[in-house]
């Protein structure tokens, strides 16, 4: 990459030819505040104008987020023509912000408080009228507060990057612009697959997980058996939330926490993954066998059985009809749990910590109406650590609780990542096949963070062709192939969220602005350091395939007989709406 | 019709059209030729119906072979529209009604007798002109460089147009290179019409270099100013010379498609330009290999939902594209990365009306007209307070003097000259000073103003000019596209000041917040709109301090416009008592005194009337009713 040479307050540097003035302000030492600006233009729209400078010769101040530099280029950050507009720029935005900072959920979080801070805003500048707010707490996974918006554009961007469907948009003009849903519509009632994607890159409060904290309170207050579960995506980044580096394992202080918040029992949904698989492997070569419809995919994800639902519905029998590993965790709790243990179903209430927003909708869907009672976000869980006041630097490891369901494979670990429930599939097919264990019991093909990724398996001389697509947009090449009759693949995997789990939508925010020790290109890097998290605990279980998860085997034995018995059928799999509507009437 | 393959076809073609118009407006063998203005004013006013009762009557009479009759574009003279105009002895009758058209047909076509009530008046000699080049409004224009052909020619027939000499300065510049004709453009000097005045030669020079598989050319007929209509017309009389000068530009870059951003509010223009693009097609000057070279082009036309916005440029490609209509950062330029990522360049309808004239007479000829720096013609909707309400085309460098006074025909009912406005939403105010000056780009700007679109507004004393940057403030809210925080909020916090001001509540603080707050918007919007939109504020604080001081701190409005801030009242020394008021007020606030009229005795039976402030509506409806002029506003 060519070099060029600019000035920054007057001090000489080199940065490459290509970057943004804000990027390269950024890579010398020099901090612009920004709002819209995300991600390497992910989202560039130049519209909050925060982030004006100087350039020497430019007509007039230059918005830094898309202004590319170039030769002998000189820029002023600090300039008082530049700060002021900066600070006004800001000053317009809060006056049209509802400003409850100290009880807003994103308190703490809150980029437009942080860059307010950093251009000195004043209180009371530019105060008016506030543009007519649409408050949607409908949809069981996301709300939408549209008077804290201030409109960047993130979340469409975001929207648009991941899936390609672009549910949020522009409506309105002018003061009375919003962001929303096509005609205003709520979350619940638009094709939207409630991944959360658009709030992990949301400044503000304006858009939020639907929490479900006080649910689990109730349940709590009322006495019922709390049993809790956790998603193996969450142990990748509930660190982040307590100040550690992104890639810091949190899985023993995870569980130590959990415990000291009062839950009757602590699982690892990693557990039901290990389930999962048995299922879902036995179901692929039976469809293999029996000359089924191929290829099948993964139906772990809520966010991709929601993009299925609304937009792919003649694709229903391509997925696998297994229940995602929570669902599948807490029908195995409310049953065979509760008969060994001689409690009462009705009595139990089981919480899902999940990275993902999708559960939420998940567990209330029609065809599984009691599996599981409350799912919080890895954030959520975060709050509840915080509000009991337990330091997490204090907290010892500990293990989860080994009852009944307690034992889990490596291979349960790395569902949190994309291609690790492929890999984890292959494992065990693998076995099953060919009545070993696969030497190197890592798939590599399968790794990696790419989009769109395929790899072919030797087993036993024949090749079996799988895929696997993280975000709806990669998914949707896969999908389209099927359509079209030339997919080669017998497997695929999709996951909703670009990265699988690790990026989930309830994961803790990545936002470089509160992330002083992190490197420059944390954005770049931080999927990488969060699967490795996953992987690495791979490598250190004892067991590395579900189908040797003796807790696994035991359940089998004493209840459920086989993979796809009657009782499993009943109990792990379940149907989709393929007649679901995009648009039904509010 | 047969195509026209070759150059040397088109010329035959230009030759016998050409002669064939001749002989209708010379009247040769004795022919006699009616046309109707067609503009979208005199439509409004059914002078299709006028043209209908014409061709009726021609049957009626059996004189197909002797009188023809059709619409042409607007004459410009809007106020006193609808036009019919009788060839060849070029009578021009104003405010013609359909019930007027036997008349003329009885006394003028078959008698040869000018019916003498139908002819313009002017309103300050008295005197009748019975031909249009006698009416002061035409006599300092210069109207056939954009506006040619207009209310000449037929706009629904591609043949007049090309008798006119349509298509001859594209086969000139097809003979030439593509760098030439942009030089020949630049030569010229012309600058963009649609208000910022860039050269539009080196925008042209800019896409030429650069290299892509595919160019675009757009033409920008996204007129929104409020009162404009230049661009409507032009395309609704003459849509072939645009097309003509869209394809000199295409030609020029090296696009092969062009893309008309048309309001679908102009269902007129609509029509007749896609029309003409048809005939166009037909005939083989659109199309693969036109007149026989390697240049192939074609138009488009995309309509616009109105937004205000989609006038700027980016906006415009975005909403062509079918993305909302919000303005893209720059850089890069549209030259450089535009419509659907490929080179583009962006022309107003009147830009490119002007190209054909510059190829066809050359960049010298046109280099003549207008002043140093700003060259050609320019025009403009003129409107407002002024006798001559109507389009015009002048000459740059024509004084603003000259076209209130002299073109306009000055102010109505003796009132005072207060301010014209230009430039639209996003310019300013000019004053009694800047009368004098010789209009072009840098000297309205100098002058704190912009030459815009081509909107200029008179406003007399009875203006109030918070009221009218409230009025403009008003508008760019509403059109505001929300996406830049300046624009979006800061318009509305400088509107919310405004009306504060309006309704008495204002303090001097809020001047100072009002004037932070343009500047804050003029130096931090994304997109022209935003950083023009304070300029109305800006511009009224600038030359007319005093009413803003006057609303704030006397409480009152000088030129009584403002509701909260005026009064009606009764002159008790000149009330009648006949109580018409009283029986006229909708809000009942008018009460008998009991005071006598003046000089009547006590037995006089009527009294005087008196407003009751309180229950007052301010509806006017009082003082629009008293014979005696007895209402004012205070």
């Amino acid at each position: 990459m060519a070099l060029v040479n600019i000035k920054i307050e007057g001090q000489s540097f080199q940065v490459e030819q290509g970057l943004t003035v804000l990027e390269a302000c950024r890579k010398c030492g020099f901090n612009i505040p920004s709002l819209c600006a995300f991600n390497h233009g992910e989202c560039s729209r130049a519209s909050c104008r925060v982030c004006l400078v100087e350039v020497k010769g430019a007509r007039g101040l230059v918005a830094s987020c898309v202004y590319p530099v170039n030769e002998g280029m000189e820029i002023s950050i600090s300039s008082v023509r530049a700060s002021e507009a900066r600070r006004a720029s800001v000053e317009l935005l809060l006056s049209n912000h509802r400003k409850n900072c100290l009880e807003c959920e994103k308190n703490g979080h809150c980029e437009l408080l942080e860059v307010a801070k950093m251009v000195g805003a004043r209180d009371g500048v530019f105060e008016g009228s506030k543009t007519p707010a649409t408050i949607d707490h409908l949809a069981p996974s996301l709300i939408r507060e549209t008077d804290k918006c201030i409109l960047c554009g993130r979340c469409i961007a975001r929207c648009k990057s991941a899936h390609g469907i672009a549910i949020l948009g522009f409506e309105n003009r002018g003061f009375n612009t919003i962001v929303s849903p096509v005609e205003n519509r709520s979350f619940a009632t638009s094709p939207c697959i409630q991944c959360g994607q658009c709030v992990t890159v949301c400044p503000t409060g304006a858009l939020l997980e639907n929490s479900e904290i006080s649910k689990v309170d109730e349940a709590m207050k009322a006495g019922k058996l709390v049993i809790v579960q956790t998603a193996p995506a969450v142990r990748a980044a509930i660190a982040e939330e307590f100040g550690e580096k992104i890639g810091t394992p949190g899985t023993g202080k995870m569980v130590a926490a959990l415990h000291r918040l009062g839950f009757y029992r602590v699982f690892d949904t990693n557990f039901a993954a290990d389930l999962t698989i048995m299922e879902e492997a036995s179901e692929l070569l039976k469809r293999i066998k029996n000359n089924g419809v191929l290829p099948q995919i993964t139906s772990c994800s809520p966010g991709w059985i929601n993009y299925l639902e609304y937009y792919y519905p003649e694709l229903e029998k391509h997925v696998s009809t297994c229940k995602s590993p929570h669902m599948m965790m807490g029908a195995i709790i409310k049953t065979y749990y509760a008969q060994k243990h001689d409690l009462d179903p009705n009595n139990i209430f089981v919480v899902s910590i999940m990275p993902c927003t999708a559960k939420k909708y998940e567990r209330q869907r029609k065809q599984m109406p009691n599996d599981v009672d409350a799912v919080l976000t890895t954030r959520e869980l975060a709050k509840l650590i915080k509000r009991a006041g337990i330091n997490w630097s204090k907290l010892p490891e500990e293990e989860f609780d080994n009852d009944l369901l307690g034992e889990y494979s490596g291979a349960g670990v790395i569902f949190g990542v994309t291609g690790g429930v492929m890999e984890a599939a292959l494992r065990t097919t693998y076995f099953w096949l060919t009545g070993k264990e696969h030497a190197a019991i890592n798939f590599d093909a399968v790794r990696g963070l790419e989009g769109v990724r395929e790899a072919a398996i030797e087993v036993n001389g024949t090749t079996i062709k799988v895929a696997i697509a993280s975000g709806m947009k990669n998914a949707k090449i896969l999908l389209e192939q099927i359509k079209a009759g030339t997919s080669p693949y017998a497997f695929i995997e999709i996951m909703g969220c670009p990265g699988g789990c690790i990026n989930g939508g309830g994961q803790p925010y990545v936002k470089p602005l509160f992330l002083p020790n992190e490197d420059f290109n944390i954005l770049d890097t931080y999927r990488n350091k969060r699967a490795s998290v996953l992987y690495s605990e791979d490598e250190k279980q004892v067991v590395r395939q579900s189908h040797n998860n003796k807790d696994v085997q035991r359940l089998y034995q004493e209840f459920l007989g086989e993979p796809g018995s009657e009782i499993a059928e009943k109990l792990l799999h379940t149907s989709y709406d393929i007649n679901r509507e995009k648009y039904p009437n509010k | 019709m047969a195509k026209i393959k070759t150059s040397d076809e088109l010329i035959k073609k230009s030759n016998d059209c050409s002669s064939c118009l001749d002989a209708k407006f010379k009247g040769l063998k004795g022919k006699r030729a009616i046309v109707v203005c067609g503009g979208t004013g005199c439509l409004s006013s059914d002078s299709s119906s006028i043209l209908k009762r014409f061709q009726e009557l021609i049957k009626k009479n059996g004189m197909e072979d002797k009188v023809t009759a059709n619409i042409v574009g607007c004459f410009g003279f809007c106020s006193q529209g609808p036009f019919v105009k009788i060839f060849p002895e070029e009578t021009l009758y104003t405010k013609v009604k359909v019930a007027d058209a036997d008349e003329i047909f009885e006394k003028d076509i078959m008698g040869g007798e000018i019916v003498d009530r139908l002819l313009f008046v002017d309103p300050q000699t008295h005197e009748k002109a019975s031909k249009q080049h006698e009416i002061n409004f035409y006599k300092l224009q210069k109207r056939d460089v954009a506006l040619r052909g207009n209310a000449e020619i037929n706009p629904e027939d591609i043949e007049e147009a090309i008798g006119s000499g349509a298509f001859l300065a594209l086969n000139k510049a097809l003979h030439m290179s593509r760098q030439d004709v942009i030089t020949e453009v630049l030569n010229s000097g012309l600058r963009g019409r649609g208000g910022a005045g860039f050269p539009t030669g080196r925008k042209w020079q800019f896409a030429y270099d650069v290299q892509s598989d595919e160019k675009y050319v757009v033409c920008n007929g996204d007129e929104g100013d409020p009162g404009a209509f230049m661009d409507r017309s032009i395309i609704e009389g003459n849509p072939i010379n645009v097309i003509e000068g869209m394809m000199i530009e295409g030609y020029a870059i090296g696009a092969q498609n062009g893309y008309f951003y048309i309001r679908a509010e102009y269902p007129v223009a609509v029509d007749r330009l896609k029309n003409a693009i048809k005939q166009c097609e037909e005939l083989g000057l659109l199309g693969d290999h036109i007149l026989g070279t390697d240049f192939s082009f074609r138009c488009h036309i995309r309509l616009g939902a109105g937004a205000f916005v989609c006038g700027e440029e980016t906006a415009l490609l975005n909403s062509i594209e079918g993305q909302r209509g919000m303005p893209r950062p720059r850089p890069p330029f549209p030259a450089v990365k535009g419509l659907w990522d490929k080179p583009s360049v962006i022309n107003n309808v009147e830009t490119l009306a002007n190209v054909p004239y510059i190829l066809r007479e050359g960049a010298d000829a046109y280099a003549k007209i207008g002043t140093e720096k700003s060259k050609g013609t320019k025009v403009f909707a003129l409107g407002g307070k002024v006798n001559n309400v109507g389009l015009v085309e002048v000459p740059m460098g024509t004084t603003l003097r000259q076209l209130i006074y002299d073109i306009g025909g000055g102010i109505p009912n003796g009132k005072k000259f207060k301010a014209i406005q230009t430039g639209g939403p996003s310019g300013g105010c000019l004053t009694e000073k800047d009368l004098d000056t010789p209009i072009d780009y840098d000297n309205l700007i100098a002058a704190g103003s912009m030459m815009g679109s081509g909107g200029a507004i008179v406003m007399d004393e009875d203006n109030c000019m918070v009221d009218v940057a409230k009025f403009y403030m008003t508008f760019i809210c509403d059109e505001s596209c929300g996406k830049c925080s300046p624009c979006r909020i800061g318009t509305k916090r400088c509107l919310e000041i405004l009306e504060k001001i309006t309704e008495g509540k204002g303090t001097m603080k809020d001047l100072d917040e009002l004037k932070t707050l343009a500047n804050v918007i003029k130096s931090n919007s994304l997109c022209g709109l935003g950083q023009t939109a304070p300029n109305p504020i800006l511009s009224t604080m600038k030359s007319f301090y005093d009413e803003y001081v006057a609303h704030i701190v006397d409480k009152k409005c000088p030129a009584h416009v403002c509701k909260s801030l005026m009064q009606y009242k009764i002159l008790p020394e000149k009330c009648a008592g006949c109580g018409l008021c009283a029986r006229n007020c909708p809000a009942g606030a008018i009460n008998k005194t009991d005071k006598v009229p003046a000089g009547k005795p006590e037995t006089f039976p009527l009294r005087v009337h008196e407003i009751d402030p309180d229950k007052c509506v301010k509806c006017g409806l009082c003082q629009a009713n008293c014979k005696f002029g007895a209402i004012i506003k205070d």
